[in-house]
């Protein structure tokens, strides 16, 4: 803690500040490494074309990061209704005129200028949970509080999770983050935890049992079985989790070097996407992608600080929010990566390549930055 | 508002200890993927980024007897285009149709084919090549490779034969030594993109290819260019549809010459060296392997009155005939029921066996064999190495077609006896002779001499079977001196040169069907007769007017060895003769004898 001053001063958390601006251009640059090459086949030898469009948008993102985190955030509580109005006008207008990419329809727009309406839906979600579990204070482990929690955050994840599952997970995901830290009781939470673990360690038997009843599709057991054994399917699923597999074990303890990945020469589809942490491990090696985490690590640690000296619960449930969001985000993408969890699209957060995902984490951390904006250092 | 209470704070706490918790999990599994499974991933990676690309080995040159270089390399380019590279589509398109002659549509299809790799063109000139590449176009790939050149065109082209796309050999001696030509390809490792394009500046791997061996045959060039003249000049005065020479070395087998024309070019050897005829409906490739063939070893005739040679052999060396046996021609010979002619109409009359031979009479010969019956006949058929192969070092030689013995009757053995009935390759025809002429020492005809490595650290010497005593030293040198009088003094005079002594036997065979009058005319001489170093045989084939092997096909080798002998160091008998071996000097001796 600063020595104390006579007048009544405000903390701002520099140092996740400093984490924000250090993730945000290590991504710069491992995006840049990571698709250059591509990226000059692709776009008539402009290597830097991704990079470009994400330093512009993270930039934005900056100066609106910095914009919010002056605001008080007890303001944007007013616009919590709004923002379930928009997120569900979004969602529905992508679930009907949607831009397909890759198959999936997940972008509002032309070609230029779009945007994935999911993004939003995370904050979306964060901000009315907050003002939700504020409001109903004691409620929160009542059915009726139960109840309402549960109508904003479950039909949301759902219209999400129809075209985008891993971004569904994310949403309920934070909404189970944020009613865990507000509940006083452990028991439902705690079974919750070990329903899901369990569900991991068996899924092989589990998903056999659901496709022998037809409640999983055939490709989606497929990806369980890619999962178990990415190497029994080399071409037929199991392409992107082995490539980023051989990404990641090439690396090695200190890497190839930055810039010397070979997977990322079209082995690795859009190795700038997803997949990029495993061109982090094979560039940067163990030692690389250690740090990595370590550095959401700390992130964690810094929103941890934030939400515990909040001024108030709402603050604090928004920090949390976020927290989950990133955390649920940063594990997931390297859990997926390193094949410890069954592939499913997630980026990691601040690195992988894409607008809006940078853009409203840039909104996220001026929220986060405005709360702990509010903390007064006394005496 | 809410307050944000103590127990908030410990769930906060608690959600972040579990937050790290599952990252210090992910640090194991990555701990354990990239140090435990780093060797297992890295080269399952490896294995999937390298890429082989060859290094063709230049193929060994083919050098003649005085090491005459007679097949060799040539650098030539390949132009090929790599898509992913191509700046400017058009300006490439318009460069290669304009330098390659290629349409532009053709080759914009190649531009525009998504592929590591097309190539556009093979073969191409390297000054063309270079050309290409001093546009520096990007995404045209100049590559330069070998072509096989032969400086000759097409001298002895269905010997030497030629190789194909990949520099592997077709025909000839290019297919029979091909292991020993090819060489061992080098290899360059490189890494690949995805899309096979091969990355800058990665870490290469070179195995540098081993050039293949030269080999060195017995073809003496001047000999066979001139063999080739001589063949070219008959065939067209005797307006002859195929005119083919071998001169060969009777003590060893090995071949001076084989001419067989009309040859092709062997540079070009996918042009068909003349026009079809009208009305055929052979395809091109059909006619192609006709123009390829070697009617020396590939073909079977009937020999005729050259295989008389053998005839008179046999039975010389059973001893059911000697030099003064006297023998009567009336220009026929009953056989059971059939009534065989004589050459000459009004017949021979009386003879002695070596003016049979001198005659080339057909009742002698019929006689002799007759004497012999078909078992002991069929005995020096097979003794003398007729009914297999000769075992020459080219591909595709023809086997003889031979009556089987249980089928053969007097009537079949009698026309056997003077050549008929039965069909052998020329070159089964002179290995044959040789061995009976060279001493009884049946020799495997070749060309293949030896083969050096490129470095010119090994060398293989390749050496061939010999039968010793296939006919007595005594038969032996009884035939070379009844050949010498067949051309001294016989229906071979033609073939004599002043102050050489030359052995030899005409023959002039009926094509089948006989009703067609087509005829082959052959030649079958050696010199020095009395010590063979040299023997030839020409065979004429459909030659037009008048058809006799002693009249049109003698005076040819004639022509031949009276400019070969001195150059292969056979000085003319009245000389004294420094280089002569013993063994000539003391055949010389013997000479007296007829003159």
């Amino acid at each position: 803690m600063p020595k104390p001053k006579k007048k009544t001063r405000r903390f701002y958390d520099y140092s996740l500040l400093f984490a924000i601006v250090f993730l945000t251009i290590f991504g710069l640059v491992m995006i840049y490494s990571a698709s250059s090459y591509m990226a000059q086949i692709t776009y008539k030898g402009n290597a830097a074309y991704l990079m470009t469009r994400q330093g512009i948008i993270a930039m934005g993102g900056f100066v609106l990061m910095i914009i919010i985190s002056k605001m008080d955030y007890r303001w944007y509580a007013k616009f919590s209704g709004f923002a379930i109005v928009l997120s569900w006008a979004l969602m529905i207008a992508v679930s009907l005129v949607g831009k397909e990419v890759n198959g999936k329809k997940r972008w509002l727009g032309g070609d230029t200028l779009r945007f994935q309406p999911t993004e939003l839906v995370k904050i979306t979600v964060i901000v009315a949970m907050a003002a939700l579990i504020t409001r109903i204070g004691k409620d929160v482990d009542r059915p009726a509080g139960i109840a309402r929690a549960v109508l904003i955050t479950l039909p949301l994840a759902g219209i999400v999770a129809a075209n985008n599952l891993s971004s569904g997970i994310i949403i309920a995901g934070i909404g189970f983050v944020m009613m865990f830290v507000a509940s006083r009781r452990k028991l439902p939470y705690a079974l919750c935890v070990a329903f899901g673990a369990l569900l991991i360690t068996f899924a092989g038997p589990i998903g056999n049992v659901l496709t022998g009843l037809k409640i999983l599709k055939p490709y989606q057991m497929n990806r369980i079985n890619v999962w178990l054994d990415p190497e029994a399917y080399p071409t037929t699923g199991g392409y992107q989790v082995l490539q980023g597999l051989y990404a990641i074990g090439s690396g090695g303890l200190f890497g190839k070097g930055l810039g010397e990945s070979i997977q990322k020469l079209g082995f690795v589809p859009e190795a700038q996407n997803d997949m990029i942490f495993s061109i982090i491990c094979e560039e940067l090696g163990l030692f690389g992608a250690v740090s990595v985490i370590l550095i959401f690590a700390f992130m964690i640690y810094r929103f941890m600080l934030i939400a515990g000296n909040a001024p108030d619960l709402f603050g604090a449930l928004i920090v949390v929010g976020v927290m989950g969001h990133i955390a649920i985000q940063v594990i997931l993408n390297i859990a997926v990566v390193t094949n410890t969890i069954p592939n499913t699209g997630i980026t990691l957060p601040f690195i992988s390549y894409g607008g809006t995902s940078v853009l409203f984490l840039m909104v996220e951390m001026g929220m986060v930055l405005s709360v702990s904006n509010q903390i007064k250092l006394e005496k | 508002m809410n307050r944000n209470q103590s127990y908030h704070r410990g769930r906060i706490v608690v959600l972040c200890l579990i937050s790290c918790l599952l990252m210090a999990g992910l640090m194991g599994r990555l701990f354990f993927l990239m140090i435990f499974r780093s060797e297992h991933y890295s080269q399952m990676a490896e294995e999937l980024h390298q890429r082989e690309r060859t290094i063709k080995a230049a193929r060994g040159q083919i050098l003649d007897r005085n090491g005459t270089v007679i097949a060799t390399n040539r650098t030539v380019c390949t132009i090929s285009v790599i898509h992913n590279q191509i700046k400017d589509k058009e300006q490439v398109i318009a460069a290669l149709s304009d330098a390659l002659g290629i349409s532009p549509e053709d080759i914009r299809k190649k531009v525009e084919k998504y592929s590591a790799r097309e190539i556009v063109a093979t073969n191409v000139d390297k000054d063309l090549g270079d050309q290409i590449r001093n546009y520096r176009l990007d995404g045209v790939k100049v590559d330069e490779d070998y072509k096989r050149y032969y400086p000759y065109g097409s001298l002895a082209s269905k010997v030497l034969g030629f190789t194909g796309g990949d520099n592997q050999g077709i025909i000839g001696l290019e297919v029979k030594y091909e292991s020993w030509l090819k060489g061992t390809n080098g290899l360059i490792l490189t890494q690949a993109d995805a899309a096979g394009v091969e990355i800058d500046n990665a870490f290469e791997d070179r195995v540098e290819p081993v050039a293949g061996a030269d080999l060195r045959i017995t073809l003496d060039v001047n000999i066979q260019t001139y063999a080739q003249q001589a063949a070219l000049k008959v065939m067209e005065e005797k307006g002859a549809k195929r005119v083919s020479v071998i001169v060969m070395n009777p003590q060893n087998g090995e071949i001076l010459a084989m001419v067989n024309v009309p040859e092709f070019d062997l540079n070009n050897p996918f042009t068909l060296n003349t026009e079809p005829e009208e009305g055929t409906t052979a395809s091109k490739q059909d006619l192609l392997n006709q123009m390829w063939r070697n009617p020396s070893i590939n073909d079977t005739y009937e020999p005729g009155s050259t295989f008389k040679i053998i005839t008179a052999a046999a039975g010389l060396e059973e001893g059911v005939v000697s030099l003064a046996d006297t023998f009567s021609c009336p220009g026929f010979r009953i056989v059971e029921d059939r009534k065989i002619r004589c050459h000459k109409v009004g017949g021979h009359g009386s003879e002695n066996f070596l003016q049979g031979a001198m005659n080339s009479c057909n009742p002698v010969f019929i006689d002799v064999g007759q004497r012999l019956g078909v078992e002991r006949y069929y005995h020096y058929f097979s003794q003398f190495g007729l009914l297999g192969k000769t075992g020459i070092d080219l591909p595709g030689e023809a086997a003889t077609i031979m009556h089987k013995k249980e089928n053969m009757g007097l009537v079949e053995l009698a026309t056997v006896s003077f050549g008929q009935s039965f069909q052998i390759t020329p070159l089964q025809l002179i290995t044959t002779a040789s061995s009976i002429v060279n001493g009884g020492n049946r020799v495997t005809p070749h060309f293949g001499m030896s083969a050096v490595s490129s470095d010119g650290t090994r060398i293989q010497n390749f050496s061939y079977p010999v039968k010793e005593g296939i006919v007595s030293e005594e038969t032996s040198r009884t035939m070379r001196d009844i050949l010498e009088h067949v051309v001294a003094e016989g229906s071979g005079k033609k073939a004599s040169i002043e102050g050489y002594r030359i052995g030899g036997k005409t023959a002039t065979s009926e094509k089948l069907p006989r009703s067609l009058k087509r005829y082959i005319s052959s030649f079958l001489g050696f010199a020095p007769a009395d010590n063979p170093q040299v023997m030839a045989l020409i065979t004429i084939d459909e030659p037009v007017g008048i058809y006799y092997g002693g009249t049109i096909a003698a005076p040819v080798i004639a022509d031949l060895f009276e400019n070969i002998l001195p150059y292969m160091g056979i000085e003319k008998e009245q000389k004294t003769n420094t280089i002569m071996e013993p063994k000539g000097r003391t055949s010389l001796a013997q000479a007296a004898k007829y003159s």
